[in-house]
């Protein structure tokens, strides 16, 4: 039977370094290829020598697919491509094409240059990997090669990020990547048509989370800002560059303008201007209301928020920074964080996911005593607060995702075991499909029942489509015909053209019996009678009137 | 078979519909405009020359139209507010229009005057370039005509017998009592809050029938050709395409290949031009003219070549010497056409999506802006006035001359032979489009650009994509009227092209014989194949049909339902299908020695055989029955036996095969 059979080299019940192998109708295709931000050794990218030993990749792979430019989910790529193999196709939508060279060079920097590893990718083999990239639009279907096609969807969760449907023949399935089915201020919802795949990977980073409104938590955000800057405090804001950034200054260029603040807003990294640029070129794939006003007004020019210089920080007086990266885990937010950590009057929000091992994981988790390199130790004192920014679908969202799609089985990726346990019995409740969620290295299988497409006669189909359209329409009928098998290729006809195909004759099988009847009736009535008698009787076959007197033919 | 029928005339502006496999689709809606070049020009500030215009005299001195029609320099013009000519609405209901494909912006001018008062419910196709461009060309163009109000609307010039007694070419104007005034805004929004966005190679689905899709043509911001088809046919429709190196993304050819039927429209209007050849002498007619000391009009759309000829002179204008000259680029849309051309990145061609991913703005009118050499304006009033400074370049619409800011430099600059009017657009003749501006001492220079496909390209697009038939308008099957000797102006491909033209209903030569139909997996279980012939196998399928959103499945039949205990026979439940009781062909003959060997193996002891003309009669005494046996038929002769006519049924089965 045919199987679809999916393997994931990271997120399997984890969050970072997304990789996951799908084998469907014969096609190999790697979705995401990201990094995990926890470790600094060999686990920070996925084994691929899981893939093959000893061929090449590009032998066993048809195409891999990235669905956003977020390191977890592409930064391994000029590692699996330049280092360890791979010349295949590689496809992403066009912002993520743009966008995604640009972080991985920023994050090289931060792991050769500031940490001083070697053996890295380096910023010629981002170049050459980028080169493989294939540009996809939303929902173009792409032919990957005669069988294998790959269609993008909106996926809402940063600028450029996109799910994927991956078909081969009659079977499909959904990858959805990170996504958000709440528009936000700059961005709209995630997207998907009802195609029906035999398999949904979803992400789940909030399987369990069900978020208030939106508005709420931009209130309570607004509000923590305003009375820190109000008491001369520091906020820092740890952002990724792109994304939640964008959406955040959006948010406080609002409120600054509308309550006259006059307290400094810094963005730091120079990966500013070019980063509200990329927003602006690419502003068709932002939300609607951005998209309409423009020409008037371009959301991405920012009056109140400067670029921020590294002495800036030792400034006395309240100020706000945005800070890269988001997970205090290197570069400035980390440093502007050891700066600020030791006075209680600052403040550190934290407005997104962090995952294990990072700093910004263990203040969030509660520690306040933290061992830093060199086994210096920094006492936390600022003060911590968690807002849920990331765009990501809440339980609430997922759901309405598989609503949407209904597929035949789900797979979830890219969140907590124990999360994913919950929600994998809620969706099986709900929806009554298998849901999967291996671990990492471990293989789902599922099994798929493709129906069989053939060619059917027109004038076969016509007759019996013909008969459907009597008044009793509605009720199934049976249909015969013959099934012409040959080279490979099927066709459904009439028997009788089948025959004539074949150059077949066809052959006659007739009955006669002579059946006496006493009647006193005339010889007419008498044949009328037998008639009405027989018809609507077992015999459906007969002829009337009688060819030769009373001889009645009956032909079974 | 399908059907096309072809509402418009204009070879570049096409409206067709086509009837395929029980969808209706219209292809383009275009907007035959040239009608307006009939009518006076709208100046912005009232102009003493053309208010002055003698009204025209028949030859018998009547002078019942001289409110109606004015002469000017021995051309008469309609003096009301400018109509168009509308693609024909009577030949079909097109209240039964499905769907509308939209191939480029200039190609759906036409939109509100279908969807808003045909009745029409369908839903329109086209990219968003091409719907967020032809929104602003349908802008600009309600708004140059309303800020001229007009009070007067002629219509008796229109009368039939009173059209027969004008001159030329108002006598030959096709169906004037068609045209039309042009829409309002909200007609536009109406129509356009009807069009659904696609991106190019997105394959949709119309009633599951009917498979749509567009592709890149390499013409203009988003401008796609068509391929409509089933899982048997194949329509590629072709609409101005181009295979210049301009600033879209190239024209996908590869998968126009293997088209049954190929419509073939909007070729190039000038096809004795070259492209590039026409920038070049653009450029150095506008150059040479501002270094005299004059200016230069050049009417122009607001979107489409114009961002090529900014290109052209942001290369240009250093190395001319022209850096002091202001350019100016006025209409009510002009700031949203720069802003909107610098958002479309994945519409572009590679070199100008390389630069957006710098990222940096993929024209260069961008920096033309920011250094202040280029400047634009929604008109000549405001901010304009105070700005303005001479020897200066304007590109400005309407192209016809006949609406729009245009109008007001003809009137300005026309007397001085210092200055230039360079027509770029080939939409208008630009001899007409001067007509009620002359005399004239300002120079007229013209380069017409058009980037669509010439006719060498044609026939090089129609050897590699190999279409079964080719559709054109009858213009491309004869050279043009003005160069009859130009044989090499004309498709030539073979089969002969089919040929229409407006008001024409056309049947394709194509008839469809197959249809795709699923087996579900059960049912394709429980078949058993026999091998016929060596390679070919058979199989009888008895399914239940199920027929939904154009789908066929066959599935299983259901269980045969349980003999019912009453009488009742009839009352059977829904579910069940009717069975027509299976009553297979057969086929094959008897051999009658090894049919007779079976009968006495099955204890007729009695076997007699006797040979016929055309076969045998095989009798069995005893239990009075005859047997006859031909290649084709057999025939049981037997009185009262049911056991043994179904014992004789099914010896005479096993020598044969059930179809």
């Amino acid at each position: 039977m045919p199987e679809i059979k999916v393997t994931p080299l990271g997120a399997g019940q984890d969050v970072g370094r997304s990789c996951i192998l799908v084998s469907i109708a014969g096609k190999n295709v790697m979705l995401d290829c990201g990094m995990h931000m926890g470790y600094n050794d060999d686990r920070r990218f996925p084994d691929f020598s899981y893939i093959t030993q000893n061929g090449r990749l590009t032998d066993f792979l048809d195409c891999v697919i990235i669905s956003h430019f977020h390191l977890d989910h592409c930064g391994a790529l000029p590692y699996f491509s330049e280092m360890v193999g791979y010349d295949g196709p590689i496809y992403m939508t066009h912002p993520t094409k743009a966008i995604c060279p640009i972080l991985l060079e920023d994050y090289r920097k931060i792991t050769v240059d500031k940490k001083g590893e070697t053996n890295f990718f380096t910023s010629q083999m981002i170049k050459d990997c980028m080169k493989k990239v294939v540009a996809v639009h939303l929902h173009q279907t792409v032919q990957v090669d005669e069988e294998l096609e790959i269609k993008a969807y909106y996926a809402g969760h940063v600028l450029g990020a996109a799910m994927f449907q991956i078909k081969v023949g009659c079977e499909s399935v959904a990858y959805t990547g990170d996504y958000n089915m709440t528009p936000d201020r700059h961005l709209g919802a995630a997207w998907i048509d009802k195609c029906r795949p035999d398999l949904l990977i979803t992400e789940s980073t909030y399987a369990t989370t069900i978020r208030d409104s939106k508005r709420c938590r931009e209130r309570d955000f607004l509000k923590k800002v305003h009375e820190t800057v109000e008491r001369g405090g520091k906020v820092l804001i740890p952002v990724f560059a792109l994304g939640r950034a964008q959406e955040l200054c959006i948010l406080l260029e609002t409120f600054w303008e509308r309550m006259n603040l006059k307290a400094p807003i810094y963005f730091s990294t120079g990966l500013t201007e070019k980063a509200n640029h990329y927003y602006k070129l690419f502003i068709t794939w932002t939300n609607q209301k951005i998209r309409k006003t423009f020409v008037q007004r371009n959301m991405f020019e920012f009056k109140h928020i400067k670029a921020f210089d590294r002495a800036f920080a030792d400034n006395p007086g309240p100020m706000v920074v945005f800070a890269t990266p988001g997970m205090l885990h290197a570069g400035q937010s980390l440093q502007i964080f050891r700066k600020w950590a030791g006075n209680e009057k600052n403040m550190v929000i934290m407005p997104g996911y962090c995952v294990q091992g990072t700093v910004g994981h263990k203040i969030l988790s509660g520690q306040r005593k933290l061992e830093m390199e060199g086994r210096q130790i920094l006492e936390v004192k600022m003060q911590v607060e968690y807002m849920s920014f990331s765009a990501h679908a809440d339980a609430k969202g997922i759901m309405q995702l598989i609503r949407q799609a209904e597929p035949r089985n789900v797979l979830l990726v890219h969140g907590e075991a124990k999360k994913m346990e919950f929600l994998k019995q809620k969706i099986e409740q709900e929806f009554h499909v298998n849901c999967y969620m291996p671990a990492n290295g471990e293989t789902t299988t599922i099994f798929t029942n493709p129906s069989i497409p053939v060619d059917i006669s027109l004038g076969l189909l016509k007759r019996e489509t013909a008969i459907g359209l009597l008044p009793d329409a509605k009720k199934p009928k049976l249909m015969h015909g013959t099934l012409i098998m040959k080279d490979n290729s099927f066709r459904l006809v009439s028997p009788e053209q089948a025959l004539k195909e074949l150059g077949l004759a066809e052959h006659q099988l007739r009955f006669t019996c002579r059946v006496h009847i006493q009647d006193p009736r005339k010889e007419h009535e008498t044949v009328l009678r037998v008639y009405n008698h027989l018809k609507g009787q077992v015999f459906p076959f007969f002829f009337y009137p009688p060819r030769n007197g009373l001889e009645l033919i009956i032909l079974r | 078979m399908k059907l096309r029928y072809c509402l418009s005339g204009h070879p570049t502006l096409p409206c067709n519909v086509l009837k395929f496999k029980s969808t209706t689709i219209m292809l383009d809606c275009g907007l035959d405009m040239t009608s307006t070049l009939n009518f006076l020009p709208m100046p912005l500030v009232q102009s003493p020359r053309l208010s002055k215009l003698p009204g025209w005299v028949l030859k018998d001195g009547s002078t019942f139209l001289d409110k109606e029609l004015k002469e000017c320099s021995g051309h008469v013009f309609v003096d009301s507010v400018p109509e168009f000519c509308l693609p024909e609405t009577e030949l079909l209901d097109l209240s039964t229009v499905d769907v509308i494909l939209i191939s480029n912006y200039h190609c759906m001018m036409a939109l509100p005057y279908i969807t808003e008062y045909t009745g029409f419910t369908g839903t329109v196709y086209a990219t968003e370039p091409t719907v967020q461009i032809g929104r602003l060309l349908m802008e600009e163009l309600v708004n140059s005509i309303e800020r001229v109000p007009k009070a007067q609307s002629a219509s008796m010039w229109k009368n039939k017998e009173v059209q027969r007694l004008l001159p030329a070419p108002l006598k030959d104007a096709v169906e004037v009592s068609m045209w039309r005034k042009c829409y309002t805004m909200p007609e536009v929004n109406a129509a356009l809050s009807k069009i659904q966005l696609v991106g190019y190679s997105q394959k949709i689905e119309l009633f599951g029938a009917v498979q749509v899709t567009p592709l890149s043509s390499g013409y203009a911001l988003g401008s796609s050709n068509w391929i409509i088809q089933s899982h048997y046919e194949k329509v590629s429709y072709v609409s101005g395409s181009s295979l210049l190196t301009t600033h879209p993304q190239p024209m996908d050819q590869a998968s126009l290949k293997n088209s049954d039927v190929l419509i073939l429209t909007g070729l190039t209007q000038i096809p004795t031009a070259n492209p590039d050849g026409m920038v070049g002498e653009f450029c150095s007619n506008l150059a040479m003219t501002v270094r005299n000391g004059g200016n230069v009009l050049v009417p122009c759309y607001p979107s489409g070549v114009i961002y090529d000829l900014l290109e052209c002179l942001y290369q240009y204008i250093d190395s001319a010497g022209l850096s002091n000259v202001p350019f100016y680029f006025i209409s009510p849309v002009a700031n949203s056409s720069l802003e909107f051309s610098q958002i479309f990145a994945e519409w572009l061609c590679h070199n100008k999506q390389t630069k957006v991913y710098l990222p940096e703005p993929p024209f260069p009118h961008a920096e033309l802006i920011q250094t202040n050499k280029l400047k634009h304006y929604p008109s000549i009033h405001g901010d304009f006035s105070n700005d303005f400074k001479q020897p200066c370049v304007v590109f400005t619409g309407h192209p016809s001359l006949r609406f729009g800011d245009v109008v007001h430099f003809m009137e300005l600059w026309g007397k001085s032979s210092l200055n230039t009017v360079i027509f770029t657009e080939p939409d208008f003749s630009y001899l007409d489009a001067l007509a009620p501006y002359q005399p004239l001492a300002m120079k007229c220079v013209y380069c017409p650009i058009d980037t669509r496909l010439n006719f060498i390209q044609v026939s090089k697009l129609l050897k590699e994509v190999q279409p079964l038939h080719v559709v054109c308008p009858e213009q491309y099957t004869q050279p043009p009227p003005t160069q009859s000797h130009r044989t090499d102006l004309m498709i030539d491909c073979q089969p002969p092209p089919m040929s229409y033209r407006r008001a024409e209903v056309l049947t394709l030569p194509y008839k469809r014989r197959y249809e795709k139909i699923e087996i579900m997996p059960e049912l394709a279980d429980s078949l058993v194949p026999l091998e016929i012939k060596p390679g070919i196998s058979l199989a009888t399928v008895s399914a239940v049909l199920h027929t939904k959103d154009n789908k066929h499945v066959l599935q299983l039949p259901p269980k045969p339902p349980q003999p019912p205990a009453s009488k009742k026979r009839k009352r059977v439940s829904d579910d069940v299908p009717e069975c027509k009781p299976l009553k297979p062909l057969l086929s094959g003959s008897i051999p009658v020695d090894q049919f007779v060997q079976t009968l006495e193996k099955h204890g007729f002891s009695d076997v007699k055989v006797e040979d016929t003309a055309k076969g045998h009669i095989v009798l069995l005494q005893e239990a009075e029955t005859l047997i006859q046996i031909e290649e084709d038929s057999t025939h049981i002769i037997c009185d009262n036996d049911e056991p043994l006519r179904v014992k004789l049924r099914d010896l005479v089965l096993k020598f044969l095969q059930k179809f």
